[in-house]
């Protein structure tokens, strides 16, 4: 069974069809990505998928429970993070603090206990705080441990993000354009914090993502979107010289000029 | 510039980040203590008026500068706290039960209050909590067979352990009695923002979306966030009215409550600092003022004057120091620890990326 199942999902907007009749499934330890030109409706599956929509049909499983069941402060104790493509960090808090609250998931102490501080809280506490270093190590975040968001360059805010999602010990990663607006080292850096989330930390990850080059390099399979309806689905290379994504992206002449999408 | 070297990830938790910052507030806790004997009875009664305002304000600091909900309807909770603290005291209930059960009650009352008003944002907040806080003065003259109503009540004299304390008799037991309140709200504030919760309602905070998508449960983080907030200033309006010695409907109208808000952005909003230096502004800015007009003209009241003087106070601060009192502080310090190196635009504020609106 797949880990995250999609099963002809629909939403609609008014009279605007945002995702129609989308089915896809992403396999446990996969990297998937979602492409699409603007406007095709990826950051809006993964808005399905957070629950912050509720499609008019369809379902949506996550190992097996449905996920349209739960509330979205819900959804990450499933073991579902993500990461927005704007940027949603805690911006009067330090790197350490908003990498923390990545860790509400797994808090145990109840107000009265916080409260007062007993030795219960103080051990959560550390045992937070070790989890974060752990992040912290592997995406080489020292120099900014206490730093406020708020005087923080993009390219770091991005990894930040990143961060804090990996902080909650996910099963499936959402990355919303993770290498949008970085410069061309800093991608190259996504590409292996990507390789390495999936291999030794086991998680899966399924991203939206314009950067073909990046989508090449890291994932398993692609599956491309137009007016929210399914293009194309296969291995990047498949999926890049299709004809239809190629109609989408370039227009109906680049096909028969045998074009790709680059 | 100090420098830490961390070896243990208690240094991040605990409360103070090292020796020289800790010795600083045990000379501060010392100073304190041997205020008494160091000020007379007027100017400690003063001090104490301080304590009882930060206390107040350290509420409204847990709801608007630590979770980001603007709330003009104080005053209500202020009176709340007071009049159950006083009516159990009247039933015998003893001091310490009926003041600490006064700050339950506030706070569940505010809780459930804050479950209809919460869903709203920004500031239709602040409407709603005003309509609120005009409402209690009402409610105060409606239910006078409890209140008393406009001729209001005297406060009974304090019953701690069988030992009495009245504000004129012992201020200085009083002065005591204020500053332990302050100390343990204090620590529970603190130590709520070095736990989960307090980190949700910063998460609440800064962005409702990207909280929700932690796990973080906003209508009950922020419903928690209210409770809390009530229950410390109910504690406060308790120590106010009885400190005053007689209270009415009058002692906790909605002006109150601007007056709270305005100490919070003068003193520095989201810091506990904040709510101490703002609580120094407003308890002797009347003083200050009184003594002013005094050498200008013998006798010549200025209606109006005290108002006034607040509303400009509060306009200057917006306009050129948002960060308040605290954060004017935190600006000295910075610059006289990296003498001469510190720049000046080292705290202006960057213009945040395009934050996604839509999602709200």
């Amino acid at each position: 069974m797949s880990l995250l199942e999609l099963d002809s999902v629909t939403l609609k907007f008014g009279g605007l069809t945002a995702v129609n009749n989308l089915s896809m499934s992403v396999e446990e330890g996969q990297v998937f990505a979602l492409v699409g030109p603007n406007g095709a409706g990826k950051s809006t599956v993964f808005n399905l998928i957070s629950r912050f929509y509720t499609p008019v049909t369809g379902s949506i499983t996550f190992d097996g429970k449905d996920v349209l069941k739960m509330a979205p402060h819900e959804v990450p104790n499933l073991g579902i993070a993500r990461t927005f493509q704007n940027i949603e960090l805690f911006h009067q808090a330090t790197v350490l603090q908003n990498l923390l609250v990545g860790r509400h998931r797994h808090r145990k102490t109840n107000m009265i206990a916080q409260m007062l501080h007993l030795p219960s809280v103080r051990a959560e506490e550390r045992e937070h705080r070790h989890a974060v270093e752990e992040v912290i190590d592997l995406l080489d975040l020292q120099p900014y441990r206490n730093s406020r968001i708020a005087g923080l360059p993009y390219g770091v805010r991005k990894v930040v993000e990143l961060g804090r999602a990996l902080a909650s010990k996910p099963r499936l990663l959402l990355l919303d354009e993770p290498a949008s607006g970085l410069s061309v080292e800093e991608t190259q850096n996504m590409r292996w914090w990507i390789d390495d989330i999936r291999r030794h930390m086991g998680i899966t990850v399924l991203m939206v993502e314009h950067d073909m080059g990046l989508v090449g390099k890291v994932c398993d399979r692609v599956l491309a979107l137009a007016d929210g309806a399914k293009l194309a689905e296969g291995t990047p290379a498949e999926v890049q010289s299709h004809p239809k994504v190629i109609e989408a992206y370039l227009g109906t002449n680049a096909v028969s000029k045998g074009g790709k999408v680059a | 510039m100090r420098f830490h070297f961390k070896t243990d990830y208690d240094q991040d938790i605990r409360l103070f980040e090292d020796g020289w910052t800790f010795s600083l507030y045990a000379a501060l806790l010392v100073l304190a203590l041997a205020l008494p004997l160091m000020i007379d009875p007027f100017f400690l009664g003063e001090a104490t008026n301080v304590l009882i305002w930060a206390i107040a304000g350290l509420g409204l600091m847990l709801l608007t500068g630590q979770t980001g909900q603007v709330s003009l309807g104080h005053s209500a909770f202020m009176a709340l706290g007071c009049y159950s603290c006083v009516l159990m005291m009247e039933a015998n209930v003893p001091f310490v039960v009926a003041f600490l059960l006064a700050g339950v009650i506030t706070g569940v009352v505010g809780a459930l209050i804050a479950i209809p008003a919460l869903k709203l944002h920004g500031v239709y907040l602040a409407i709603a909590t005003l309509a609120l806080a005009i409402l209690a003065d009402d409610i105060i003259v409606l239910l006078k067979e409890w209140t008393d109503g406009v001729n209001g009540k005297m406060s009974p004299p304090i019953d701690l352990f069988g030992y009495e304390i009245s504000r004129w008799n012992n201020p200085i037991e009083w002065y005591y009695l204020t500053l332990a309140v302050v100390l343990m709200v204090t620590l529970f504030y603190r130590n709520l923002l070095r736990a989960p919760l307090g980190r949700a309602f910063a998460a609440v905070r800064d962005s409702e979306i990207s909280a929700q998508a932690m796990g973080v449960n906003v209508a009950q983080t922020k419903t928690i966030a209210f409770g809390i907030s009530c229950a410390i200033t109910g504690l406060g309006g308790a120590l106010m009215g009885l400190f005053a010695g007689a209270f009415n409907n009058e002692t906790f109208n909605f002006l109150l409550s601007i007056q709270l808000l305005m100490m919070i952005v003068v003193g520095g909003l989201g810091f506990i600092h904040g709510a101490f230096l703002g609580a120094v502004v407003i308890a002797f800015l009347p003083q200050v003022l009184s003594m002013t007009t005094d050498l200008f003209g013998r006798g010549v009241a200025i209606p109006g004057l005290e108002s006034g003087v607040f509303g400009v106070i509060l306009i200057l601060f917006i306009l050129f120091e948002p960060m308040g009192l605290y954060g004017r502080w935190l600006k000295i310090r910075t610059f006289l620890e990296l003498f001469p190196f510190a720049r000046k635009d080292m705290f202006k504020r960057q213009k945040s990326y395009l934050k996604t609106e839509r999602l709200r």
